[in-house]
């Protein structure tokens, strides 16, 4: 943890949230310019590092724990995995989003915008599981 | 002209990187100018208008695997440790024997590729002009590749994100809990720790 | 000469590919060759994203008033592509620290003379 740095734990409170909306941001905007749900969910878990190093890997854990990201990096998949499904019960084949909402292109938009929330969410924890796993290693038990 | 220009720029940068790499001896240095060519070849990317490749690959590139690789430096050689790689004590000849061949012949038939950005080239006429005139008005995403990926091509999508999810379980299997990781007084060999 | 201003960058790629390669085949220590593999890599996306390369064309995103558009189907594959390669290398250094602590060492030398058998 950095005692010391006084100016990296001030300019990275003021950033972190920053980061945290850009995140936001690329993810909801990956239909209308460069991005969607890969960019945001590295860029949201950068965010999540920076203050994991300038503030230490406990304090870190206190706002993700390990338990809650193993349940989200699953939660992702299945998002994914279940608009296949329900897309299978309303009518349609397997990834057909044109049956989720009343028109065609409606329920392309929709299918789009959800499955790109569920790929954002695995990358995101993922990329923060495999942080901690390089970050914890070293210490003793 | 400029676009030229500045593509040639960044590729000379990127080849001297990619020099120095081999010739740098310390290690951090080496992650270093790793992440700065991944940083470069990203404004690379943009200069070749690819804007979502990009993107993730200054994200993923500059990083996730920086700080990967920092991780590990930090793993495997102690706080006080030269980070240096040993001398190698094997000559150099049968690689750059192997490289300047293999080189060759990726030169020599690259020669069959049509020019770079011609708008008449095989690639760009058989499946890409369907998917830009019909991809706004069939899915109404005005971001082609989000539309290609997420909606023409969602099995590979799902697919990729399986690959990443199964790499973090990798990741948390091989290294997840906590143990003393260095094992310093074992018996290997007496040329190493020098 | 039309065949060097068509090609000059498939040429300096390849040039950056076969560094990458080299590093990964005689550099000894783990870590270079995880960094030389990445190279070789992002060469490689370079390669496809330049095929797609149409002159005087605008990004994929559909616009008014542009006409001329990049090839979006590279982009599709090498977006997949690197989320794949970040996969991968994580897992090689997670396969690098386990190294470490079963030889104590990560220069391919001193692995080797501890274990014949690879």
């Amino acid at each position: 943890m950095m005692k010391h740095n006084l100016i990296l734990r001030v300019i990275s409170k003021f950033m972190i949230p920053l980061i945290f909306l850009f995140a936001l941001y690329v993810q909801f905007h990956g239909d209308f310019g460069p991005g969607g749900g890969f960019q945001a969910g590295v860029i949201f878990s950068a965010g999540l590092i920076l203050y994991a190093l300038v503030f230490g890997v406990e304090t870190a854990k206190q706002i993700i724990p390990p338990f809650v990201l193993r349940c989200l990096a699953s939660l992702g998949v299945l998002i994914y995995a279940g608009t296949g499904v329900a897309s299978l019960i309303l009518g349609g084949k397997y990834l057909e989003y044109g049956v989720l909402a009343s028109t065609q292109v409606a329920g392309q938009h929709l299918g789009i915008l959800i499955i790109e929330l569920g790929v954002g969410i695995t990358v995101m924890s993922v990329m923060l599981i495999m942080f901690f796993a390089f970050a914890e290693r070293g210490q003793p038990e | 002209m400029l676009d030229s220009l500045i593509g040639i720029t960044l590729l000379t940068l990127l080849m001297i990187q990619a020099f120095a790499i081999i010739y740098l001896r310390n290690l951090f240095a080496v992650i270093m100018l790793f992440g700065a060519f991944s940083f470069i070849s990203a404004g690379l990317f943009v200069v070749m208008d690819a804007v979502d490749v990009a993107f993730t690959e200054a994200a993923v590139g500059a990083g996730i695997s920086t700080i990967l690789m920092l991780g590990t430096l930090a793993l495997t050689y102690g706080r006080n440790e030269e980070k240096q790689e040993k001398k190698s004590s094997h000559k150099p000849w049968l690689p750059l024997i192997v490289v300047s061949i293999t080189g060759a012949m990726l030169i020599y038939g690259t020669s069959d590729i049509p020019a770079f950005g011609d708008p008449q080239a095989p690639a760009q006429q058989h499946v890409a002009p369907y998917y830009l005139e019909k991809g706004l008005s069939d899915t109404g995403v005005p971001n082609i590749v989000t539309a290609v990926l997420a909606s023409y091509r969602g099995f590979d999508t799902l697919g990729e994100v399986a690959v990443i999810f199964t790499a973090g379980i990798a990741v948390m299997l091989l290294i997840g809990g906590r143990r003393r990781s260095t094992r310093r007084n074992t018996e290997s060999g007496d040329d190493d720790e020098t | 000469m039309d065949l060097i201003i068509g090609h000059y960058n498939y040429w300096l790629v390849i040039i950056i590919m076969m560094t990458g390669f080299y590093t990964v085949i005689s550099q000894g220590n783990l870590i270079k060759k995880i960094a030389g593999l990445n190279i070789f890599q992002v060469s490689v996306f370079m390669l496809y994203i330049s095929i797609g390369n149409v002159k005087d064309g605008a990004a994929p995103i559909i616009e008014s008033d542009v006409t001329v558009y990049s090839n979006p189907l590279p982009h599709v594959l090498i977006l997949t592509a690197i989320v794949v390669g970040v996969a991968t290398t994580a897992l090689a250094l997670a396969l690098v620290v386990r190294i470490k602590e079963s030889y104590g060492s990560i220069e391919e030398d001193d692995i080797h003379n501890q274990d014949h058998s690879l």
